[in-house]
């Protein structure tokens, strides 16, 4: 049984200009101990998709048009409070994008580690304490006693991501979801933090959903790399397949448009086009627009995510 | 006008009527300013009994409960209260826009001079401001007041070297970001001279904070004023000044109470208007700082 | 941190010099004679020109000045025409009643203001969130002197649940004077009977001045709730499953007290210098009353002396608010 099943979920926000459709229709499986990675352009409901997985989008605007997330098992749903804090934290821990603001400016390191270890259960000052040092510790942090009392302005923009890592693992979750944990940071840091992840799945067994633009990212830290554009996948493959032989037009424009190392001087080539306003989401594909290959029937009909490992949602593969 | 111009202009019209629509408040402050505006303009011709507002005596009559004939009731002097609070709006309205004018006229070009010249001048400049600010303004009023003496002019004036630095404070802070916009820093490297900067960058975009702190200010110095005649340090009587009318009506607590409800009532009403309605102004020219 | 505190009093000074001249200014821009009015209403020519001479008001200014500066380092700011009393002696005497009510005005708009302002942003655009906006916006419109009328009407006179005016009955003896505020006083010296019944002369005069400051602080306060409510680092901790009521008392509350401070320190301005208002609808025996009383009679001595003493005061609270603020912002401390 996967461990996340999301099934047809369709998200919808409402605003002073109308209903924006950010998620249509978002079939997804993860079962438990895969890496899975999350490709898309800003604005493709990514993130918005992530925190639909803890409940995290506040309900007016957000509204859930149809379809569900089940943890474990269970409708994320239709939890009660106490069930869904305990999945916060202790079923799936959440990593962010910028440090900088997804800390409290004005509490300390050890009184935000106290905090989550608290929600979840934790009594003591000494057992709070022993267990903030040792998850700063493994988050391979320099003095992290020293490092308890300092505040978030104190610290470099990587320390702050350790700490949010470190925080995220806390209530020793079994699913990482990590929202482009690396798009603030310096490229230097990108790495080691990307190394961190990587070696703290391995070693406690995590499942790891990780959220990014940057197909780089993805690749280096991925099996399974799901391609999202204009709130829909487009292809979910794994990583091999998916670079050795990518099927969706879409796909295949972002990896054109990565420059290649091995051909230095060969222009990278861009997609036409703009993405759509999702408030008046063009009929049919939402990328026949900017597809060179679109028919009749893509302008018309909304493609289904077909095929069995490697999903595709492209009336032009037939799998 | 492409289309896309026309869209965003739309879309940003849908925005500010949908912002005003919500805020119930920004519409009932623009009608009751609206309304107080109406009285002050046509006073005379609304009130039933204009010629006791200016000290009339009909003392056959006084201290008469609310009636068909008297709305507010009678004074001790046997005055219609109704038509001496309308006729009073005048007067409010004058006052206010006085201390306003006066106040902004003195403050924004010096919050502009501080803000944009910086170094010496602004020290200076900002210091002044410092130390009238050092004193709470209705205090230092009472003060000027006390040394000059009784009358509606003394309060406006004091109250006027009372408010300006408000808008020193407002324009310095708004003129001093604006100074390191990027905008303006190119405008300079094309060769603009001062004024033009000031006249084109700056200036602009400080009308609409002015604009704001002008009409919630309106309010609060119609309220100073009253409050300085409430004290006995305002109009002189039978001038119809809403605050030396409650000051009166005190002696007359609490047996004859509608003496110092109604005048007060209209004090209270026309604050809360330029209240709500700078404060739906707000809402609608600076978006980022819609709080709700 | 001593050094940022040693900066600001230095500034203090600066202020406090220039409110010292902003003073003598306005004392001498009076329209009358000044002597013919120290002299007061009876003084025969000779008397006036006495007192003229006295006084030194016939020197130049600036010797003037001088002597208004020197004389105000020691404390002599001269005698007050309506009490007879060195100016200096009657505000010590007036002063601890001003600085009651007006601290009781503070605390009762903290007390009160930041709970509906959280109550406001938890429930925001509810029903129970458009009542506490609307009496927000009421707060600060209301004229101070017509709600002390009215609730002296409402609950003094007809209801009788509370005095209409003073501070204590006159029947009660007041407590061994240490601070000078009588409900401290009576705390300290354990008469709770004295107590409460000067509570109930104190929470009417208290609460009308604390109107327009708990409009102020729940607007600020709900503004600000509202938010951090909305910010990152409160997404992150609903995210990590701290729960919602720590989220929004103790996560998100700490954010949003510091412009709420910010407007309480703006306040006691505004409350301080209001004061006289309600003093005089409730005779409290404050500097307020104080000044007012003076200054119906022309007799300016008192209103300059009260106008210092509440600048000194505003002031030196200013620099305690600031202090607050640096403990309570640890961004600020290590700038």
């Amino acid at each position: 049984m996967a461990l996340l099943d999301i099934h047809d979920f369709r998200l919808a926000f409402d605003g002073y200009d109308g209903r924006v459709q950010v998620l249509n229709g978002i079939d997804l499986s993860v079962a438990a101990g895969e890496a899975v990675g999350i490709v898309g352009e800003t604005g493709c409901g990514k993130s918005v998709l992530a925190r639909s997985i803890l409940r995290l989008n506040p309900s007016p605007p957000a509204r859930v048009i149809s379809g569900g997330i089940a943890f474990d098992g269970q409708d994320v749903f239709a939890m009660r409070e106490a069930r869904l804090r305990e999945l916060r934290g202790a079923g799936i821990g959440m990593v962010f994008q910028d440090p900088a603001t997804y800390l409290n400016p004005v509490f300390s390191i050890g009184s935000q580690m106290a905090d989550v270890l608290r929600a979840h259960g934790l009594r003591g000052r000494e057992a709070i304490r022993a267990r903030s040092l040792e998850l700063l510790d493994a988050m391979r942090l320099p003095d992290p006693a020293g490092l308890l009392s300092r505040y978030p302005h104190e610290l470099s923009g990587g320390m702050r991501q350790r700490v949010l890592i470190a925080q995220a693992l806390a209530a020793n979750p079994r699913l990482l979801l990590a929202d482009e944990p690396t798009t603030a940071l310096d490229v230097t840091v990108q790495g080691q933090i990307l190394a961190l992840i990587r070696d703290l799945v391995a070693r406690l067994g995590l499942t790891l959903v990780l959220i990014s633009h940057d197909l780089g990212v993805i690749g280096a830290t991925c099996r399974r790399i799901v391609v999202m554009y204009a709130g829909t996948i487009v292809e979910d493959a794994p990583a091999e397949a998916l670079f050795a032989a990518p099927r969706h037009p879409y796909t295949r424009g972002l990896l054109a448009a990565v420059p290649d190392l091995e051909r230095p001087g060969a222009m990278p080539v861009g997609i036409p086009g703009q993405i759509p306003s999702l408030r008046d989401p063009p009929p049919g594909c939402r990328f026949h627009p900017r597809c060179a290959a679109a028919t009749s029937r893509c302008r018309v009909e909304a493609p289904k995510l077909t095929g069995d490992q490697h999903r595709t949602a492209c009336h032009l593969v037939t799998s | 006008m492409s289309s896309s111009l026309y869209e965003a202009r739309m879309r940003r019209l849908r925005f500010v009527v949908w912002t005003f629509r919500g805020s119930a408040s920004g519409l009932l402050g623009l009608a009751l300013v609206a309304a107080f505006l109406l009285l002050a303009a046509f006073g005379p011709m609304i009130a039933p009994y204009p010629a006791d507002a200016t000290g009339a005596m009909h003392l056959a009559q006084r201290l008469q409960p609310p009636s068909a004939a008297h709305w507010f009731g009678t004074d001790e002097m046997g005055c219609d209260i109704l038509s001496r609070v309308v006729i009073g709006t005048r007067t409010s309205l004058w006052v206010g826009l006085v201390i306003t004018a006066v106040a902004s006229l003195i403050g924004v070009p010096l919050g502009i001079a501080a803000g944009y010249l910086g170094g010496a001048p602004r020290a200076v400049i900002m210091r002044v401001t410092d130390v009238f600010l050092s004193v709470p303004g209705l205090v230092l009023a009472l003060a000027i007041v006390s040394a000059l003496g009784p009358g509606v002019m003394h309060g406006v004036v004091a109250l006027s070297l009372v408010w300006w630095p408000g808008y020193v404070r407002l324009i310095e802070a708004k003129a001093l970001t604006l100074r390191s916009e990027p905008y303006v820093e190119a405008a300079r490297t094309m060769g603009a001279g001062h004024a033009w900067v000031l006249v084109r960058h700056i200036l602009p975009n400080c009308v609409s904070p002015l604009i704001v702190k002008a009409s919630m200010d309106m309010g609060l110095a119609i309220l100073a004023v009253a409050s300085l005649g409430f004290i006995g340090l305002g109009a002189r009587p039978p001038a119809p000044e809403w605050g030396a009318m409650v000051s009166v009506a005190r002696s007359y607590m609490p047996d004859w109470w509608w003496y110092s409800f109604f005048p007060g009532l209209f004090i209270f009403l026309t604050v809360l208007g330029f209240n709500l309605f700078g404060d739906g102004l707000r809402d609608m020219l600076d978006p980022r700082s819609a709080r709700s | 941190m001593l050094r940022w505190v040693a900066a600001r009093l230095a500034l203090l000074g600066l202020m406090l010099g220039g409110l010292v001249v902003i003073t003598f200014v306005v004392s001498n821009i009076t329209p009358s004679d000044p002597a013919a009015l120290a002299a007061g209403p009876d003084a025969t020519r000779d008397m006036i020109e006495t007192v003229r001479r006295e006084y030194g008001l016939d020197r130049p200014l600036p010797e003037q000045f001088l002597r208004y500066v020197t004389d105000l380092a020691q404390f002599r700011m001269g005698r007050a025409v309506q009490t007879g009393n060195q100016v200096s002696d009657d505000l010590a005497r007036y002063f601890p009643a001003t600085m009651e009510l007006v601290l009781l005005a503070t605390l009762l708009s903290v007390l009160l203001g930041v709970p509906l302002g959280i109550l406001g942003a938890v429930r925001r655009n509810r029903a129970l969130d458009h009542a506490i906006r609307i009496l927000a916006v009421s707060g600060v419109a209301l004229p101070a002197f017509w709600a002390a009328l009215l609730l002296q009407l409402v609950f003094a006179v007809h209801l009788g649940w509370l005095p209409t005016s003073g501070q204590l009955s006159v029947a009660t003896a007041p407590p061994m004077p240490i601070s000078g505020m009588i409900l401290l006083d009576a705390l300290i010296a354990g008469e709770l009977g004295v107590f409460r019944e000067a509570w109930s002369y104190a929470v009417l005069p208290a609460f009308v001045l604390a109107l327009p400051s708990i409009a102020a602080i729940v607007r600020v306060c709900r503004a600000e709730m509202i938010e951090v409510l909305g910010a990152d680092h409160v997404t992150a901790a609903r995210a990590h499953g701290v729960s919602g009521g720590r989220v929004v008392f103790w996560l998100a509350l700490k954010n949003a007290m510091l412009p709420t401070l910010a407007m309480i320190g703006l306040r006691l301005g505004w409350t301080l210098g209001s004061s006289f208002l309600v003093e005089t609808v409730f005779d409290w025996p404050g500097i307020g009353l104080y000044a007012v009383s003076s200054a119906i009679a022309s007799d300016f001595k008192p209103v300059m002396g009260v106008t210092l003493c509440i600048g000194v005061t505003f002031m030196l609270s200013n620099l305690l608010i600031d202090l607050a603020y640096g403990w309570l912002d640890p961004r600020t401390r290590s700038a």
